[in-house]
């Protein structure tokens, strides 16, 4: 499974440890430490990613995979022989530089130690944790609520206790040995492509059910111990990278509460996504990865940026079509506080390139412009390569380009449709089918915001081409959420109410003469500005959206209004409708 | 004009500079020792100290220290919120000094803008001010009304995209009148206000300046004519989502013909001025 690795073996307390290395020997050495049930086979393709940036080194812990376990195994597997086993691979490996750990599940609760016992320093240069926490820290978590049992703490502690039977279970003698060399070794790979939606490629490795068995006596050996006597002095002596899976079936967010106290350094990151994202979200991972360990190499002390959801798009690719503008421009500047990369698409190359300056001064990493009309199948097709070539897979895709386009459905003439329907739904559609395609081939996640508008569910004799475009923007956001569901792709339809943005002035009025138009558009943009819903405020709903995977989501009171009316007394919408627009 | 009259303009304006100057020099000063975890209100001592020592003893506001977000205004709401807190500076962000010392009977009144280390969105917003400085001269030159001046800086911030919706530019005025605080003969042909004009801005000159800025204060309450003789405090200040940049310094107007003498900066030795010129 490791491509072109080199193998060797390190001996040290008695066992043999396996050893495999990729990537160029010179550049900064990041060690892989894998978790329970596993080998270090579960990093191979973050290890593939990396490897063309960082001299990767990868052992399978003692009692698991290739490498030889203790005898006998009970007391064989504590924190301490697990330090002399690390600090033997990373002399062997790293002789004269301190290196970078990496440590998923198990890998990480062992690598905590050796990022806070004293015997370790000055070989760490920084740690990333996921899915492991310190056993010393949690012990600590657990006493603090033990000992002011609020309702809160009691809730928290129940929560992560329930998420914790598998650690009771393997407490039991014998029988987990047992499970794992029968039966539950052999559905293991299938639980895990069911459960955690991991790809099923070949691994788990044939292993298993030893690592299994093994790997028991980690829980053993260590966790009664540590949670009842924890350590007090667990500091950490490198910065840390804590990268937290929102959908973790086995380790609660709450655990890492109290984080700062441990860590001077902390950079936190969040993702969506289960316990395995070794397996699942490679590409995220290797990117936080060499990120952190590029600026910790610099002797730069990592800055993240800190907009409200900076641990969650710090890095991420957001394509925002009609970026160049409105609610479309603040969706893209707030994605950049948060530290994503933007790609800001609009029709109007002034605007986009304004849109992507103005991103990277506000903390965007990178920001490019692409001048694109989304209603244009090709130009959307030829897009959707470049970005794929040159930036990436998009992890958000906002469709928020649109028109507007007033009057009643017999001035609409069949040009005005063809065009409000062009932008607004055809528009949507290439997008959703141009980069939904390339995020869904991935297999690694993502999420699609359509702007759709309060329009949608409040119909209007004033609004009928415009409303139908945006009604049919949310049917399409809705039918794609479930069709993308499975595949850890979130789709989210933000409605908003009447927001104050240029839309006014270059809406279209059917069935008036031009100077006409001119007068109701400098009319409603007057009203428009006295209402003064921010865009700014669309695009917070927009990335709190994203965040918590929302259907649909109405912006604005007007909207929230509408849509409670829509579900209770669509009467009353039906009477809103009648009425006359006051212009 | 006579000589005479001419010579005592010549050494009023040599005053004005003078303080001008020493007030820019003071907020350099304390920008370069500005340090992680000072406070606003420990910076805005600094400048008082400083001043202090050069012999000012009057102001006719009390130096102002912004950091970070509050460089923006972002939230406020009500004066009070204008003055020195326990924010404490952090590396990268922006900051504002802002002070108006009196010094020999002249007074200054001025804003420097800066960050602690590098701000690149800072740095945008400062060029772009430049801008507003040519447009300003001009249109005061042009006698514009106040309100048609204030109105195109906002339409240039909009067109410079920092914002694409009215009244977003939050600070109210760009400009408000300055004087000698002590009572003295001069001539009304060259400045052409009286001490009467005065009288309430004297008397609660901090009152006055905090009305000069609030964002509580609507534009439209300002008078239709073209600003009229005198020294003007000019300051416009740029926001973009929790980062600020403003300049402020004195404009003199004078009744003369001549374009070029009808208007123009006290001073064009000045750190933004430099700055701007630097980067050409
Ligand atoms: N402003 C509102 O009150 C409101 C309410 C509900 C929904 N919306 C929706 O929000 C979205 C954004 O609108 P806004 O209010 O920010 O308007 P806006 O006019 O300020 O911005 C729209 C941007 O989209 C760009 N655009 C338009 N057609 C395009 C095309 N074919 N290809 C590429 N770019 C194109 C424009 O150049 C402009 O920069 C629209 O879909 C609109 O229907 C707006």
């Amino acid at each position: 499974m490791l491509e072109n690795a080199r193998e060797r073996r390190v001996r040290t307390g008695g066992v043999e440890l396996c050893v495999a290395e990729v990537g160029e020997p010179g550049q900064p050495t990041v060690v892989l430490v894998h978790g329970y049930p596993d080998s270090k086979e579960v990093w191979a393709q973050v290890a593939a990613r990396l490897a063309d940036r960082f001299h990767v080194v990868l052992y399978d812990v003692r009692g698991h995979g290739r490498s030889t376990a203790p005898r006998p195994l009970r007391g064989g597997f504590t924190l301490e022989k697990l330090t002399d086993d690390f600090l033997a691979v990373v002399d062997a490996v790293s002789p004269d530089r301190p290196v970078h750990l990496v440590g998923h599940d198990w890998g990480s609760v062992q690598s905590w130690e050796f990022a806070t016992v004293a015997r370790t320093e000055g070989r760490i240069a920084s740690f990333t944790s996921m899915s492991g926490p310190s056993l010393d820290h949690f012990g600590h978590w657990i006493n603090t609520r033990l000992r002011r049992p609020t309702p809160r703490r009691v809730g928290q502690l129940l929560g992560q206790g329930a998420k914790s039977w598998y650690v009771y279970a393997l407490h039991t003698p014998v029988l987990p040995e047992l499970a794992w060399r029968g039966p539950l070794g052999k559905v293991w790979p299938r639980v895990l492509e069911r459960f955690e939606r991991v790809p099923g490629d070949g691994y788990p490795t044939s292993s298993l059910p030893t690592d299994a068995a093994h790997g028991a006596w980690l829980y053993r050996d260590n966790v009664r111990a540590r949670l009842r006597r924890p350590r007090a002095d667990a500091y950490a002596h490198a910065p840390v990278q804590l990268i937290t899976p929102l959908g973790d079936a086995f380790l609660s967010e709450r655990l890492y509460d109290e984080l700062e106290q441990w860590v001077p350094q902390l950079t936190r990151r969040t993702l969506p996504a289960r316990h395995w994202i070794p397996r699942s979200r490679p590409d995220q991972l290797a990117a936080w990865i060499g990120e952190f360990v590029t600026a910790n190499e610099g002797g730069r002390t990592v800055t993240a940026p800190d907009g409200k959801y900076a641990e969650r798009f710090g890095g991420q690719l957001v394509l925002v079509t009609g970026a160049g503008s409105g609610i479309g421009r603040a969706t893209a500047y707030a994605f950049a506080e948060s530290g994503a990369r933007v790609i800001a698409v609009d029709r109007d190359p002034e605007g986009a390139a304004h849109t992507a300056e103005m991103s990277r001064l506000l903390g965007a990493p990178e920001a490019w412009a692409e001048t694109v009309d989304v209603s244009d199948e090709q130009a959307m097709e030829k897009l959707a390569d470049k970005v794929a070539a040159e930036y990436g897979v998009v992890d958000v895709l906002v469709n928020n380009a649109g028109i507007g386009l007033a009057g009643s459905f017999f001035d609409t003439t069949p040009e005005d449709w063809k065009k409000v329907l062009d932008v607004n739904l055809w528009g949507v559609i290439h997008g959703c089918r141009l980069f939904g395609k390339q995020m869904a081939e991935r297999g690694q996640g993502g999420h699609i915001v359509n702007t759709a508008s309060a329009a949608a569910y409040q119909p209007s004799k004033a609004l009928p081409a415009y409303s139908t475009s945006k009604a049919a923007v949310l049917m399409l956001s809705e039918c794609l959420r479930a069709e993308l569901a499975g595949q850890g792709i979130g789709v989210s339809a933000i409605c908003p109410g009447f927001v104050n943005t240029n839309i006014t002035s270059t809406a279209r009025f059917a069935g008036v003469d031009a100077e006409e138009e001119k007068r109701r558009q400098k009319r409603t943009a007057r009203l428009y500005g006295l209402r003064n819903y921010p865009p700014e405020k669309v695009a917070d709903a927009i990335l709190r959206a994203v965040v918590r995977n929302e259907a649909v989501v109405p912006v604005t009171p007007e909207a929230r209004g509408a849509h409670l009316l829509s579900r209770f007394t669509p009467r009353a919408l039906r009477a809103i409708a009648r009425l006359e627009p006051p212009l | 004009m006579t000589t005479a009259v001419a010579g005592e303009r010549a050494a009023e304006l040599r005053g004005f500079r003078k303080v001008q100057r020493l007030a820019y020099e003071c907020a350099e000063a304390v920008a370069a020792s500005l340090e992680p975890g000072v406070t606003e209100r420990e910076a805005a001592r600094m400048q008082r100290v400083w001043l202090r020592e050069r012999g000012v003893r009057d102001w006719f506001h009390l130096p102002f220290a912004w950091f970070g977000d509050r460089t923006a205004f972002v939230n406020f709401r009500v004066p009070l919120q204008f003055f020195p807190t326990d924010r404490r500076l952090e590396p990268g962000m922006p900051f504002i000094l802002d002070m108006a010392p009196v010094h020999g009977g002249f007074t200054a009144d001025i804003g420097y803008s800066g960050s602690l280390g590098l701000n690149p969105l800072q740095d945008k917003l400062m060029d772009d001010l430049e801008a507003h400085r040519e447009l300003i001269l001009r249109e005061v030159r042009e006698r514009r009304p106040l309100r048609a001046i204030y109105e195109d800086v906002d339409r240039l911030m909009v067109r410079q995209g920092y914002a694409n919706r009215h009244r977003a530019y939050p600070f109210g005025v760009i400009a408000h009148k300055v004087d000698r605080v002590k009572e003295r003969r001069w001539s009304p042909k060259v400045f052409g206000f009286g001490t009467q004009s005065l009288k309430g801005l004297a008397a609660d000159a901090l009152h006055g300046h905090r009305e000069g800025w609030s964002p509580l204060r609507s534009p439209y309450r300002f008078s239709d004519h073209p600003p009229r003789p005198g020294l003007w405090a000019v300051e416009p200040h740029l926001g973009f989502r929790g980062t600020g940049a403003k300049f402020e310094e004195i404009l003199v107007v004078t009744d003369s013909k001549d374009p070029e003498e009808s208007a123009f900066w006290l001073d064009d030795d000045l750190p933004h001025v430099r700055r701007w010129a630097e980067g050409k």
